[in-house]
């Protein structure tokens, strides 16, 4: 089993796979990759099943190390979006972003953590998962899982890249408590452009731009919530819960993102800018289909 | 009113790939027991397709594998499962006692929540401590368990600004909930005193302490029995 040494660790790298579905009932979101598909994308580069572990880089990469194993071109350009091998004692150094805000490093065979409850994904809040439950820190060691022998690495068509290209129009539907806002507040919230707020995170997207007003007639009991859902606090500043959202929440939702469109929100970057789009269930079940087709066609 | 086919149990698409089940929108003992009766109905007879169930005070949110399964057929499904509900025996609550050592460093809103209600520290403690909680669900971060309800006089909104980290074990109040934060993060909830308990651990089997149902009291103890006690379950 061969080993990565994080020399750099970036702004913020942590290890993600596809999430662990199921343990609502405790409390426990699923998490995941913040851009699962391109996870999905990487993990096929290098011959993994989709779901394997990778690291998740987020605005500025770092730069590690596979002293037993191979790595990367010291120095030379490497491109996105492909798989290489490495040669012992090279080191894969990742600068910053120059579009999108998140990078993954699949390696054949997966990272291998402890899992907790079935997935490799850290969760920062509660310090659970991934490596020591935190992002990854400048000396850390992580172990390389061992890879399966009938794998084999998988390109995704320069069609299927572009029509998987992160969008800066988010495609929504309704959310439960879409009827509690005036239709001039829903008119107002998909007529505006949107700016992604510097204090968001895995746990939410914040929005700044126009206010959304709140709808009267009092609180509302907190419910189940989603990754995507669109929560309009006081303030009517609204927030796009994202992969580490709490599992329940008080505040009214004007919308949903759809599930195609979840890779992108992996993508923003705090300034950027973005506006809603609605469309109904079933161009949003069409579009989810069409999605995962693009990975099943090789 | 709800009856046993579930009639009165509204449905919601919440999303492409979830589906909202409500009972009413009022926090009553009925409508969390049917909450519960359904949650445990799907978790010993699970449905291909259904991967995620997060419930609420009266309220089921249903996750479901939107490429096999479109909303009108889990209705149908959950509607068959809410005609069942009254199969559903729930076993006898679990009673479970949390020892918390109240105010001081532990407890930093203690004085200001007596302030607002002009009662003294021990009237507040008494009154926090004498109740016996209910577990309507765990939600916001693992383990987190929204118990109610708060004696009225006890009744305090959330702090205007949260606090950016609350410790871990703290124990609040919030309106007329109250419930201990699981592990060290931001939060609104008034903080009365602290647990030396571990409400969330991987290391053993039923990984949060409280679940959905359970039955609880909080035990006041003093520092040195807090040391004691968390070296003890370290």
């Amino acid at each position: 089993m061969g080993v990565i040494q994080v020399q750099e660790p970036g702004l913020f790298t942590t290890v993600q796979d596809l999430g662990r579905e199921g343990f609502g009932p405790l409390g426990v979101s699923a998490s995941g990759a913040a851009d699962a598909i391109s996870l999905r994308m990487g993990n096929r580069l290098v011959g993994n099943a989709e779901g394997a572990a990778g690291l998740e880089m987020t605005l500025l990469g770092g730069t590690f190390l596979f002293p037993d194993f191979g790595a990367t071109l010291d120095g030379k350009p490497v491109e996105l979006w492909t798989a290489f091998e490495s040669r012992p004692g090279q080191a894969l150094r990742l600068g910053p972003t120059c579009s999108g805000a998140r990078c993954y490093l699949c390696v054949r065979g997966g990272i291998a953590v402890k899992l907790f409850l079935g997935s490799a994904s850290t969760h920062i809040l509660s310090g659970l998962g991934g490596h020591d439950g935190r992002a990854l820190r400048k000396g850390d060691v992580l172990n390389i899982g061992a890879a399966s022998v009938s794998s084999r690495e998988r390109s995704l068509s320069a069609r299927a890249l572009k029509e998987l290209q992160a969008r800066k129009v988010l495609r929504v539907t309704p959310g439960p408590q879409s009827d509690w806002f005036p239709e001039s507040a829903r008119r107002l919230f998909y007529e505006s452009r949107y700016r992604v707020a510097e204090e968001s995170n895995r746990m939410g997207i914040r929005l700044e731009g126009a206010i959304v007003p709140v709808p009267s007639g009092g609180e509302m009991i907190s419910e189940g919530v989603l990754l995507g859902a669109i929560q309009v606090p006081e303030g009517g500043k609204p927030i796009i819960l994202f992969v580490e959202q709490q599992t329940t929440g008080g505040y009214p939702k004007i919308a949903n993102v759809i599930s195609a469109d979840f890779h992108s929100l992996g993508q923003l970057r705090p300034r950027d800018e973005i506006r809603f789009e609605r469309i109904d269930w079933e161009t949003a079940r069409a579009l989810l289909r069409k999605q995962e087709e693009l990975f099943a066609s090789d | 009113m709800v009856t046993s086919a579930g009639e009165g149990a509204r449905f919601q698409s919440a999303s492409d790939q979830s589906l909202l089940v409500s009972f009413g929108q009022e926090i009553t003992l009925q409508a969390h027991q049917q909450v519960v009766k359904l949650l445990r109905l799907l978790e010993s007879e699970p449905v291909a397709g259904i991967r995620n169930l997060h419930p609420a005070y009266c309220s089921l949110l249903v996750k479901f594998d939107g490429l096999g399964l479109r909303h009108e057929e889990v209705e149908a499904i959950l509607r068959r499962y809410l005609g069942r509900l009254e199969e559903v025996d729930l076993p006898e609550p679990r009673q479970v006692e949390i020892p918390v050592c109240y105010g001081g460093e532990f407890g930093p809103d203690l004085a200001a929540v007596c302030t607002m209600h002009g009662m003294t520290p021990a009237q507040a403690i008494e009154l926090h401590a004498s109740a016996e909680y209910l577990v309507y669900f765990l939600g916001f971060v693992p383990g987190f368990a929204y118990l109610g309800e708060l004696s009225e006089a006890l009744v305090t909104p959330r702090l205007a600004v949260p606090r950016r980290r609350v410790p871990a074990g703290s124990v609040g109040i919030a309106g007329n909930q109250t419930g201990v934060y699981p592990f060290a993060t931001p939060g609104g909830w008034r903080l009365l005193g602290r647990t030396p308990m571990a409400m969330f651990r991987t290391d053993r089997d039923e990984l949060s302490l409280l679940s959905i149902g359970d039955r609880v009291r909080f035990t006041p103890i003093s520092a040195e029995r807090f040391a004691a006690l968390e070296k003890e379950w370290a």
